[in-house]
This record gives structure tokens, sequence and C-alpha cells, in this order.
């Protein structure tokens, strides 16, 4: 074996996140360490696996079957790695292996055979062979079309779980109670089987007994190919059967199962990879009825999962690293335990801690979407808490998660119904909270909701604590404040409740002896000593570890992390982190890493000195700050949760590296920002902060419309909006509910049809030394994460770039800043203004730094500890063009409108290489699962502007040979301008042959939705309705004008075969 | 029936002076009374009283917690255990004889305590239990009641709120190391001894009124008090085996009987081939056990001859160790011992014995002694070694039907994978 090949999982969306970045990554890195070359395929270019130093060469191109075919035949491996890219490399692996194309080309599949992973697909298959070795799986069948799914349901009974198979995710499983909920969604369940993986060309969803309120329990097990297998983790899910485990609160190891649980179902787990032949890391979810030991095997994962990078991290145990070693055919026995460095790999860690996963929701960010959670996930993140005791870990996470939250009866769940626990969804931990601070029992609430009582009694162990030390009944005693701590109450939510600052708190606990200690995670539970620091903090317990009193030659650097992914921060501030500690490492420094989100590399023991896996919150650095001692915070790679931080660290005296917070404080602050641009004389948007109705609709006689409202208080659903008349304005303050002093809103002037641009750069002591200009596909008013970025820009004028950088060189002087920084401009003829301004890594960071080869985290990183960055960097005159496109997740939340807003709704990106524009556009969007049209395409344009302006691209299209289909007005339109077309009838015309018709039906193949913003924010009835169904029947879809003439225009200049397999090393290659 | 031993009656009453003269004892099953023990009083009154109570460590190291046990003093060997679930199963397991028990998973009594199936055996043995978090609101649909109640009726003093992976890691530093349980209610009892002994710090001094120094599990045979004292017998089948019993844990009698073997349970001390059971026997199992094994001379005395006579025999634990030292080989005393459910072990017998082939396992293990390698007498084989340390788990006669091994094919605690062994065994007969 020289040369492997491993297909990454693309770009982050809601089920395949960053914990395939942690695989992949640990792949490489266990490849590299047998001398094997390695060649990664993966268009997400904000991961840390594609960076140069983990694979050898790297594709940032689309994972499926055409694009990796092209790969193979030009690069030739030995072996290819399947289990590290997620639900997309395994199915494109399938495919591929199916197709011949592995036999023909001589690639050998290294790891579990694909044999064993089409069992672990096709649910028919499964239920098949685990019935081989007596291995009980859930009652039911499989149906192909929706008569034999509504006889197995009459079968079968109410209530019934649909699921389909290759289910990332989950995605198309739905508890259903009756038969009419039963046809809509089975409908849709079978609709939603990806063309590509068909069984026998046909799709094909399970309908299964639904086994209400049993436990749900997973089990990570490795085996290697002697057949030597360990059960490395266990987990137990804090709510019942039904609901997705990546949408359940997780604890490991499993809390409520008794010895011979425990072991008789490790037993099935050995037994049923035995059966399968695994040769790797393999995840079991089990169901367990909690009133006997019945159980049923409801998935089986034969890759790594989410699931094994929580267990990864929960552990200590890497999982994918020792995986991709057994992938090579090592022996699990000759391999050594990571942590301790001197005993066996083959081992199970014995856990002297409990770790809870809690999922992270941003539903508010979507227009439209429903809170309630099921067996479909939604959560775009989660974080992992580590303590020793239920309650500690519980409250840990909660505050993890940077919702707001702290404690479990915090103002906003007092005012969640009582009864509101009844049914799942993303608050119902803090409603059943509520519910036990208002006299609720454990047995009422286990009733309803099937959460095992372990859980209850301790939920409400912790309200009514809280419910007492809100009411003001505790005393601010030792014994209150240590029972609070070990409670996992925060220093903050005691200072509220005492009347007293957080600092009192802090210092009345210090007083009083109240401190956490530093305890070690070593996989062992301390029978061996470990080499490596894994820390995290608890207040169970007398004695800390972990300390040396060696003092590195060049300090100590703490690096925050950027906590939880969620909308608007994932990967790309991973990456971030990651290379400032490489960087700091470089420079000798101790360095140090707190991050709190299982599913990064940043929390991968061996990236930095000393792991804290811990809390982002002021109280708990702060903490780190003292028991580390002279160590320096540096803050400007995790994100905003560590920017949010700067001042607030710094008023407390902590020593913060690169630009001042005072500084970070006048970027953040929109009042104290805009003075400085005017002092700068530098152009901005007309905005104002308004106190009430009256004074806002003043302003906006003064600008006149349209303009970007944001309020600083929302209730539900989306923050900012524009709005293009008065009714448009009256409405969206309404819907913030208030206005006043405390709650202001903020208005701004928004300008129609400008470009937006943004400036990636370092800056060192309020010099500019590096930057990158990228250019904004989509118009101003689509939020900048949403937005699809070019560098080099290839349409602006030479004359805006210079103003930007003139700006820019103003901004970074007077603000004297030292380290990474983002601003972003909005330029109409010529005109620049600047809208926003970050004094830290941004999201395209990784993307401007592999784009242009240089690598801006880590000048910014040697900015920060003051070594000479300067030189030479060309980042305009590229031979190449690089495009950063978004990854949506809007067929995860039902409901939600997926038109591009103000609001930003991506959750992941790609970034990729092409000689031009059109090259570089259609290979992002290939890489975003689209798929290329080759008959029809849907055409609906709102709006006679913009009819107009689409009218060119309308006729490209039509050139293209493609069938045009139109509702009425865009038909005649089209009509009346000669181009092509065959009118479809509106879903509120009500006839057949409706537009409705042709998506189900899966005519389509491409649909284009521009609405027109100026009529109605939330867009017509139909227009919504025709996104959503393109949305849940997988059609792609295009709601941004500009977006659609640039995919026209490219669509009409390529073919396929045109896209370049290149590597990113042969575009850096001059 | 079980019987007194003389010395135990002594010891009762020395107890009893102890507690204060109008308070109310329950005499609970004497069959475990031994020095250093306390546990066979019970005062009724006190059983819901919740106080502080401390770990003192024979060097002196003390940590304070809160009481959930008994409320008692109570001494012997301080021992952790790894492994995340299996409390009722460790609790009754014999080999824990004379140990305070330290539990590294910090959160125990989750599921509460189970019908009495679960358990290794008719009690619970540990001197004592310390645990960092205690969970008194159980949820299990098996559970009868909470573990603090069941400490409490068995007379087991139990700690909770103590940093046990501190206390973990001390041990390991340090070894094994002999220690007291003392509630705050016996100490100011003492307290005066304390005080006239010059601040001077020893356990001796400390508990001058025992008139028994800190209780040590390997200072003597200790079988004596684990073992049964009658034969007993279990199952039905067309093989028989003899169970030598050093305190053996009930699930190697539940392997055998499943498989349909007559299981004959004698006492440690029964010569089988002097003694032999009506109808004779196949073969011969050595239990596990308590204690430093070189003590059990009137058993290993026995194995020596089972051995000579070339009667197929079995030893799991100690009985590993006794029929180690039965062969003529030596045994050690490891630091800190294996206690877990996560011990990785390797088969490496040759392959050319044609025995068995290479297997790698996850075993539970309990014991604090071991077979010396290098002492093996020609025709005995290392059979499995340990993956992390290198320890022997095992030996094998390389002709003749014995075999050993360190760990436990029965589990209960811990993983399964072993059970195989068995099976293995029962082709020699």
């Amino acid at each position: 074996m020289k040369k492997v090949l491993i297909l990454g999982s693309g770009p982050l969306k809601i089920g395949q996140a960053g914990e395939f970045d942690y695989s992949g990554s640990q792949a490489l890195k266990a490849l590299k360490e047998e001398g094997i070359k390695t060649v990664l395929v993966n268009a997400n270019i904000a991961t840390i696996q594609t960076s140069k130093e983990l694979a050898d060469k790297i594709y940032f191109l689309p994972v499926d079957p055409y694009f990796i075919t092209e790969v193979i035949k030009k690069e030739k491996p030995d072996g290819i790695f399947l289990s590290f890219g997620g639900q997309t490399a395994l199915n494109c692996g399938l495919e591929l292996e199916k197709n011949g194309t592995f036999k023909k080309y001589g690639v050998q599949i290294l790891g579990t055979p694909a044999k064993s992973i089409e069992v672990t697909e096709d649910r028919e298959l499964f239920a098949k062979e685990l019935g081989l070795i007596e291995v009980k799986v859930p009652r039911g069948g499989f149906a192909r079309n929706l008569n034999q799914a509504m006889d197995l349901a009459k079968k079968i009974g109410f209530p019934l779980m649909i699921r389909s198979g290759f289910s990332l995710g989950g995605l198309g499983s739905t508890v259903v109670e009756n038969m009419t909920d039963f046809k809509k969604s089975a409908e849709v369940a079978l609709k939603n089987a990806p063309a590509s993986t068909l069984v026998r060309g046909e799709p094909q969803i399970a309908v299964e007994e639904y086994l209400k309120h049993w436990k749900e329990i997973e089990y990570e097990v490795v085996r290697d190919k002697n057949g030597f297998k360990i059960a490395v983790c266990n987990m137990e899910n804090f709510d019942p059967l039904g609901i997705h485990t990546g949408e359940s609160i997780v604890v490991a190891p499993s809390q409520t199962l008794n010895n011979y649980q425990y072991q008789f179902l490790r037993k099935i787990s050995l037994k049923v990879i035995e059966q399968l032949k695994i040769v790797g890391e393999c995840n079991i979810q089990f169901a367990l009825n909690p009133e006997s030991n019945d159980y049923r095997v409801i998935e089986v994962n034969a890759r790594l999962s989410r699931s094994s990078a929580l267990a990864s991290k929960a552990t200590g145990y890497p999982l994918a690293y020792i995986a991709a070693k057994l992938a090579l055919g090592k022996n699990i026995t000759e391999l050594k335990n990571s942590v301790t460095k001197t005993t066996s790999a083959f081992f199970e860690p014995a856990l002297d801690y409990i770790v809870l996963k809690m999922p992270r929701w941003d539903l508010q960010k979507f227009e439209g979407s429903v809170s309630k959670i099921g067996s479909e996930m939604k959560s775009v993140g989660e974080v992992m808490a580590i303590g020793r005791s239920f309650p500690e870990v519980l409250q840990k996470a909660v505050r993890m998660l940077e919702t707001g939250q702290d404690g479990l009866l915090e103002a906003e769940s007092r005012k969640l119904k009582a009864e509101s626990f009844l049914t799942p969804h993303t608050k119902r931990l803090f409603a059943i909270a509520q519910s036990f601070s208002t006299g609720g029992t454990v047995d009422e609430i286990y009733k309803s909701t099937g959460i095992d009582k372990w859980f209850l009694y301790q939920v409400e162990e912790i309200a009514k604590f809280e419910n007492e030390l809100r009411e003001k009944k505790l005393t601010k005693d030792k014994k209150t404040i240590k029972r609070a701590k070990q409670l996992g109450f925060s220093d903050k939510l005691l200072a509220i409740c005492f009347g007293i600052t957080e600092k009192e708190v802090r210092v009345l606990r210090k007083n009083l002896g109240i401190l956490p200690v530093v305890k070690q995670i070593d996989t062992l539970a301390g029978e061996f000593p470990s080499e490596t620091n894994y820390l995290y903090l608890t207040y169970h317990g007398k004695e800390s570890e972990g300390q040396s009193d060696k003092d590195s030659k060049s300090g100590k650097a703490i690096i925050l992390g950027s906590g939880t992914y969620r909308i608007g921060s994932s990967v790309e501030f991973d990456w971030g982190c990651v290379t400032a500690a490489a960087t700091l490492r470089e420079k000798k420094f101790e360095t140090i890493i707190i991050n709190c989100n299982p599913e990064t590399v940043s929390t991968d023991f061996d990236n930095a000195d000393k792991l804290y896996f811990e809390e982002l919150s002021l109280e708990r650095v702060e903490d780190i700050y003292e028991i580390e001692k002279n160590a320096k915070l540096v803050l400007g790679f995790g994100g905003q949760v560590p920017n949010n931080l700067a001042l607030k660290a710094h008023k407390l005296g902590m020593k913060i590296l690169g630009t001042s917070p005072e500084s970070i404080d006048q970027a953040e602050n929109r009042k104290k920002f805009s003075a400085l641009l005017d002092k700068l004389k530098i152009r901005q948007p007309e905005w104002a902060s308004l106190e009430s109705i009256s004074q806002t609709l003043q302003f906006v006689r003064h600008v006149g419309f349209p303009v970007l409202v944001r309020p600083s208080y929302v209730l539900s659903g989306a923050a900012m909006n524009v709005a293009y008349s008065n009714a448009q304005l009256k409405q969206y303050l309404e819907e913030a509910g208030e206005i006043s002093s405390d709650y202001p809103v903020v208005i701004s002037k928004f300008i129609i049809n400008a470009k937006e641009i943004e400036i990636d750069g370092v800056a060192q002591n309020g010099q500019l030394i590096l930057y990158a200009i990228s250019e904004h596909i989509e118009n101003a008013g689509v939020h900048s994460g949403d937005a699809t970025l070019v560098l080099p820009p290839q349409r602006l004028y030479l004359e805006t770039i210079r103003q930007i950088k003139s700006a820019t060189k103003k901004i970074v002087k007077k603000l004297n800043i030292t380290g990474p920084f983002n601003i972003q401009f909005m330029a109409k003829d010529n005109n620049v203004l600047v809208i926003e301004l970050n004094l830290r890594s941004s999201r395209s960071f990784p993307f401007v730094s592999k784009v242009t080869n240089i690598n801006f985290a880590k000048k910014a990183m040697l900015a920060m500890l003051d070594e000479d960055i300067s030189g030479d960097y060309e980042t305009l005159e590229l031979d190449y063009v690089a495009v950063k496109a978004p990854q949506f997740s809007f067929n995860r939340i039902k409901g939600a409108d997926p038109r591009l807003r103000v609001e930003m709704s991506s959750t992941g990106e790609v970034g990729v290489f092409g000689e031009d524009l059109e090259e570089a556009y259609l290979k992002a969007m290939l890489a975003t699962g689209w798929i290329w049209p080759r008959k029809n395409v849907f055409i609906s344009i709102g709006g006679d502007e913009n009819k107009l302006e689409f009218l060119e691209s309308a006729r490209k299209l039509g050139k293209l040979g493609l069938n045009i289909f139109a509702t009425d007005k865009t038909s005649k339109f089209l009509t009346e301008n000669g181009v092509k077309n065959t009118r479809v009838n509106k879903i509120s015309e009500n006839a057949k042959n409706s537009v409705l018709d042709l998506i189900r039906d899966g005519v389509v193949e491409l649909a284009i939705n521009i609405s027109d913003s100026k009529v109605n924010h939330k867009g017509s009835k139909d227009g919504f309705l025709i996104r959503r169904n393109c949305i849940d029947y997988s059609i792609p879809l295009i709601t941004n004008l500009q977006s659609a003439i640039l995919l026209s225009s490219s669509l009409s200049s390529k073919k396929i075969t045109d896209l370049q397999i290149k590597s990113w090393h042969e575009y850096l290659v001059k | 029936m079980l019987t007194h031993s003389p010395k135990a009656d002594k010891l009762t009453k020395i107890w009893a002076e102890i507690y204060e003269p109008g308070e109310q004892f329950e005499y609970l099953n004497t069959s475990s009374i031994h020095p250093g023990g306390g546990f066979f009083l019970k005062n009724m009154a006190k059983l819901n009283a919740k106080h502080q109570a401390r770990l003192i460590l024979k060097d002196g190291t003390e940590y304070e917690g809160e009481s959930f046990g008994a409320d008692i003093n109570s001494s012997g060997e301080v021992v952790f255990n790894t492994g995340m679930a299996g409390y009722p199963e460790s609790l009754t397991d014999p080999s824990y004889f004379g140990q305070i028990l330290v539990l590294t998973y910090p959160i125990i009594g989750n599921y509460g305590v189970p019908p009495r199936e679960f358990f290794e055996s008719r009690k619970i043995w540990v001197k004592g239990l310390i645990v960092q978090n205690y969970i008194d609101k159980p949820s299990h649909f098996e559970s009868l009641k909470t573990l603090g109640a069941w400490l409490k009726e068995e007379g087991i003093p139990a700690i909770s709120g103590i940093d046990t992976r501190a206390l973990t890691l001390k041990l390991r530093y340090h070894g094994v190391m002999l220690g007291e349980i003392r509630s705050t209610k016996h100490e100011t009892r003492n307290k005066s001894k304390i005080e006239n002994s010059n601040g001077q710090k020893s356990f001796e001094l400390q508990n001058p009124k025992f008139g028994f120094n800190l209780f040590d599990p390997n200072s003597e045979n200790v079988l004596t008090f684990v073992s049964r004292k009658t034969v007993e017998v279990y199952g039905e089948g067309k093989k028989t085996i003899v169970l030598i019993d050093c305190g053996d844990k009930e699930n190697i009698i539940r392997s055998f009987v499943k498989r349909k073997v007559k299981v004959i349970v004698v006492p440690w001390d029964l010569n089988p081939l002097k003694d032999p059971p009506a109808g004779g026997f196949d073969g011969v199992m050595v239990s596990n056990g308590p204690g430093d094994p070189k003590l059990a001379k009137e058993t290993i005395k026995n194995i020596k001859e089972l051995l000579n006579k070339n009667v197929p025999t079995f030893g799991i634990c100690l009985g590993s160790q006794l029929l180690a030292l039965a062969s003529g080989a030596d045994t050690y005393k490891l630091k800190f011992g294996h206690r877990g459910q996560n011990q990785p072990v390797l088969d490496v017998l040759n392959n050319e014995l044609k025995l068995s082939t290479n297997k790698a396992l996850i075993t539970s293990q309990n014991h604090g002694f071991a077979v010396n390698t290098k002492t093996l007498k020609p025709g005995w084989v290392e059979w499995f070694k340990n993956l992390n340390d290198g320890t022997n788990e095992g030996i094998r006669h390389k002709h003749k039907p014995f075999m050993s091994i360190q760990f436990h094919p029965e589990a209960s605690p811990g993983p399964v994978d072993a059970d195989y062994l068995f099976d293995e065994f029962l082709n020699y007969l």
C-alpha cells in the first residue's frame, strides 16, 4: 500500500458536520506515520484536514462518483478510505464499488468491506443478516411504494416509525400516529431516497414498530482483521427512543444500566461486528425496554460518525486514528494507547468522570421553522461537558451552548408553559425544570416524557435548589455556595440571586476556599500514569493534576476556541485555532487550548500542550488563567465568542495578545465604530439606534426606503429584515414586540444593487501587512455567510479596490491593529461604504489562506507574538479563480423558507478552484450537492426588473436545449421575448398539472425562483410552496438573481468534462 | 449450618464495649466476623442519620466525606476498582474480603440494589465503600432498595464526597495501603485516647480500645472466613466437578450449571481425593478468593495431590495462584493489583501446542497477587499475558489437563468474552 485516497465529507450540513474533519485528520495522521502517500478529496476548504501538513495531495472537488473516478484515473491510488467522510463518502464509495470502478482501476477498499457497509445501509439486508445471529431488530417491514407501506402499517399497527435507507442523520424518518400522517410521511420518505442509492432501482423505506419510551443506548465498537474486538464506549440518551441521537442530550458512560444490561448489550455489539466483519470502527444503536431486558438493534453505522467523534473525546480513545491503522491491516494489540503512550490500545477506557453532550439548535434563524424535535436531526452543533456529577455536567453544557441560558430557570424558560414538556422541543429540558419548580413530580413527568427517572430526579434537585436561590431562601454561606457549585451553578447566577456582583461572588467563594480542581482524562481511571494533559475542571474534588512547574522558554498562551458550531461559526474558526496552536508551539510557547466542542480537531489532545475541555465563559477562563499563572490569552481565532470576552477579561487584568481590547470594543460597539468612521472620513450607510416607533418613522422619512431593520429584542423568528415600505416596516417592528431604551431598534439605509466586498487581513502595530479582497456574487442583502465569494475579485473596478485599501489602512492605523481582522464593504458606482469590522479572524480566513497560499492565521499569530512578518504578498494577481459557496440544510428544517435573506442560514461552505469564474462556480455548485440539469428547468421570477435582468440567461438555458417550464407571468414574459417555454399552473390555481406536480414527479432538475422582495417579505404563498417543495423533493433551487445569472452563463459555457481535475498544488505552482 | 469461631465471639464483646450503654444492637450474620471487622453490629436507631466520616490511610492521609452506609468504624486494605458498572456484584465478591473498596467511577448507586440472583455470594464482603458521589434516588425496574440502605442493613460503612481520583492516584503511586473508615461519632469517643498519646499519629495508638492493629487481609490465611463450611451441590449433568471454595463467586457455579455440569462445592481445605463426593468427580475447579495465596497451605497441598494424580484442574484468580504454587512456581504481590473490567490479555500460548489459537480478550479482574512466570516448572507455560504491564494472566501445562487464569471468565461484573474458557476446561473431562 503506497498511496491511499481518502474521501472527505464535503461541506458541513446538518447531520454531517465537523466530526468528519476530526476523523479525516486523524486518518491522515495515521497514514502519514506509516509512510503512505495520501490523496484527499474534499471541497470543504475551511477544514483542518485540507492542510498541507496533513495530506500529500488535496483536491478541492465534489465527493461524487464522477469526480472521484476522475481523481482515481489520475492519481492511481492503491487503496481507498470510505469510512472517514460520513455518509457522503460512504454513498459515493458504494456506488463506485457497484459500478466496478474500483475493480477496474485496482483500488482496494481499506477497512470494512463494501459488502458489510451495504448490509448496514440497506434495512432489509440488515434485518436478515442480524436474524442469522439471532439478534433482534425492530418489528416491521420494507416498502417500495405507498401501497406496500400502507399494507405494512395496517399489519403492524400505530404508532409507527418510518425510516428511509441511507438516511443521513435520520432524514426522512418520522413517528406517525395515524394513517393520514402516515401517507404523507411515507410519500416524502420514498421520495427522499437519493437516486444514486436506490435498492434494485427502487426507493425503499422501512415501516417499523415504534418502541415508545424505550431507552436509547449506543456502543462504539472496534474490530481488527483478526477479529479482536473492543467496546470503546457506551452512551445513553437522555431522551427515549424517537428523538434522534443528534437531537438528544447524551451521557457517557450509560448511567441507568446495571452490569448485566451493560454487558449483554456489549456482547451483542461484538457479535454484530463479528458477523459484519467490520475492520475499524462501528456504531451500534440499541433500544432497551426500561421495564425488562428486551432490546432491539435499531441501527449500525459501519463508519466513523458523530457519535464516534463524541466517544473519542469522551474517552480519550482516538477512534478514527485507530480505525485507520486497523484498515491498513494492523493488529489492534500491537498499537499503543495514545494517552498513556505505554499501555495497549487493546483495552476499553474506564471513565472516572461523566460526559454530557447537548445539541445546539438555531431554528430561529429559519423563517417558518418549528421548534418541535423528533427522529430527524435539526441541530447545527453540540457541546460536551465533563465533570463528576450529572448536575455539574448538565449545567456546564447549558452554558456552553451560548444561548444566554444560565441555570435551568432563566426568565425565558419561565415563560414556557408547564405542560409544554409533553411534546419534545428544543427547550424541553427547561420546561421540565420549570415544572419541577412549580410542584411537578418525577412520576408525572416520567409518564409523559419517558425520560428515565434517574435523570429527572437530578433535574428536579437542580430546579428546586435554583428556585430556592432565586427566591432568596438561601444565604451566602459556605454550605450553600459549595452545594451550588457542585450542582453546577455559575457565579453569575449566584450573583443575581444574592444581589451582588459576579466579582463579589468570586471573591467570597475564594475566601471560603471553594475552588474548582483540575482533573485529567487518562483513559484508565488513574490506573496508569498518563503522558497527555487532557483536562477538565470540577467542584467534586480536592486535588488538582496536570500542573507542572516547568516553565517553557517563551511563556504560556491560552487559545480560546469557538465553542459549539452554530450558524455563522463553525469549522473555519477551528482551523484558525489549530493553526494558531501549531504556530505557538513552533515558537516554543507552552500552548493551552480551551474549547468544549467535541466535533473539532482543536479538542484533540495532541494539538496543544494542554487541552482544557471547558466552558468559554468569563468565569471559567478566569479560573484557568489563575491556575495557569503568567499566561496570555489568544482571542482572535475562535470567532465571536472569545472576542466578546476581550474587554471583560482585560478589565479583570488578564493579559491579551494582539489588538488591544479597547480597540476591539471600538469595533464591536456600533456607536463607537460609527463615530470612528466619521472621524476618519470613511463613508458608511446612514444608521440610527432608535428607541420608539415615532423616532423610527422619522428617521426612515429622512433616509428613505428601503431600510435594514435590526431589533435588539426579538420574541421569535428572524431578527433582521429589509423593509421596502411603511407597511413592511410596521410589520417588522410589531414582530419585534418591544422597542424602548432597553431594547432599541437599529435602522440603517439599505442600498439596492450594491456589491459587497470583504477584506481579510493581518496587521501589526497599526500597519497593514497582508490582505485579500473577495467579492460577493450576490448583491448586498444576502448575509455574507450565505454569499458566494470570489477570489481574486473578477468584476471590481480598480478604483473600488483602491478605495477599499485606503479605508482599510486608515482603520488599521487608527485602531493600532495587531493580528487578524476582516472588514465588509458595500460598493455602488465606485462609492465604497464600510458595513462592519471584525477585529478577529473571520469566516473566510481559511478560504483566503488556501487560495492565496499564504496562511493568514499563522501570520496573524506571529504578528501577535511580535515576530517579523513583513513581506511581499501577492493576493490579487492569481492565475486561477476560487469560489467559496454556501451549503444549506433547508431539507432538515421542515417548514422553513429557503430564501436567501439578511439573516444567515447556511450551515457550511465549499471552496474550489478553476481556470475562470464559471468553472469554479460550477464545481462549487456541484460540491454543494447539485445535479447538472440535462432536460428540464423551472423558472419563476417575481418583479419586472428581475424578469428583464434574467432574460438573457433564460435564452442561454433555452439554447442549451433545456425545456423551460414557467408559471403564468414569467411564461408570458418569456414567450413575448421569444424564449420557448411551457406554462404550468400555479399552485393557487388549484388545477392539475401544476408546478407542484412537476416538482413531486421529479420532472425538473433545477428550479429558479426569484421573489420580488418589495412585495411582501414573506413572499407569496405560491413562491413559498414552490421553494419548500423543491427542498422536500431534493430539487436544486436558486433564489438569488445574480446567482441564477452566473449559473446560466456557466452552464452555457462549460460541459462537465471542461471541469479540470487539478490538485491544489497544481493550481499553486506557476 | 455455619459455625461461630471462638475468636469472633470474643471480638463481639470488644465491639460491644464501644457503644454507649443502652444503645440497641442487632446481631447480624456472624459468619463474617473477623478482626478489624465491625459489621456484625447494627444500631437500628442510627440507620438514617447522615454524618461526616473519614477515611484515614496508614500514612496518615485523611479524606473527609459523608457517611451513607453503616455508622461504624472499619479497617482493611484500601484498593481501587475502575469498573463503571457492577457495584452489587463487586460488593458481594468474597475476593474483596478485608478490603476497603474505592470505586473510581464517580457516580454510584444509580440503579439501586437488585434481587439476590445478581449477587456473587450471600453478603457484602468489603470492609467499606468509598465513592465520589452517592445516588440515593436510584432508578431501575429491578431495584429493590437503595445502595445506602443495603450497606446499612449489612453493617458496611461507606463514604461519599471523597476525591476518589486523588485517592486512586495515591494508591497507584504508593501501592495499596491499609486504612480505616471512621465515623465522627466514634472518633469523639476515641479522642481522649488520641490526646493521651502525645499527639502521636500511629493507628495503633488511635485505636487502643480495639485491641488490634489495622486489619491486613494478607497477614494470615483468610479463606477460613469466606469459604463455605459444608459441602453444597448444584446442578445436574453427566460430568461432575468439585469446586474448591476459596471465596467463590457464584457465577462460576452458574457458568458450569448452565453447561449441564454438576458442581459440588467444598470448603477450602477439603481434599477431594481423600474425601471424595459420592459418585466421584471428573475435574476440579479452584475458585477465586481473597488474600495472599501462600497462606492457603492446606489448599496448595491438596492441589499438589490432584496434579500428581493427573486430575483435570482449573484455577481462577486466587485459584490460579494456588495452582501455580502447587506446581512449584512462585507468586508475588503486585503494587496495586488489577481491579477493573477493561484489562486486556493476550493468549500467548504457542500455536504448536494446538491447544488454542492466539486470542486477545478484554477481561474482568480483581487480584493483588500474580504468578511469577520465570519460576514456572518444566512442562508449564505462560498462557495469557496482560497487554498493559506484561504480568502473567494464566498458565497451562503442555501435556496435562491443568489450566489456570488470573482473570475472571465468569465476569459479573465485567465483560463476558472469556466465557469460552469454561468450555475449554470441560474438554478435558
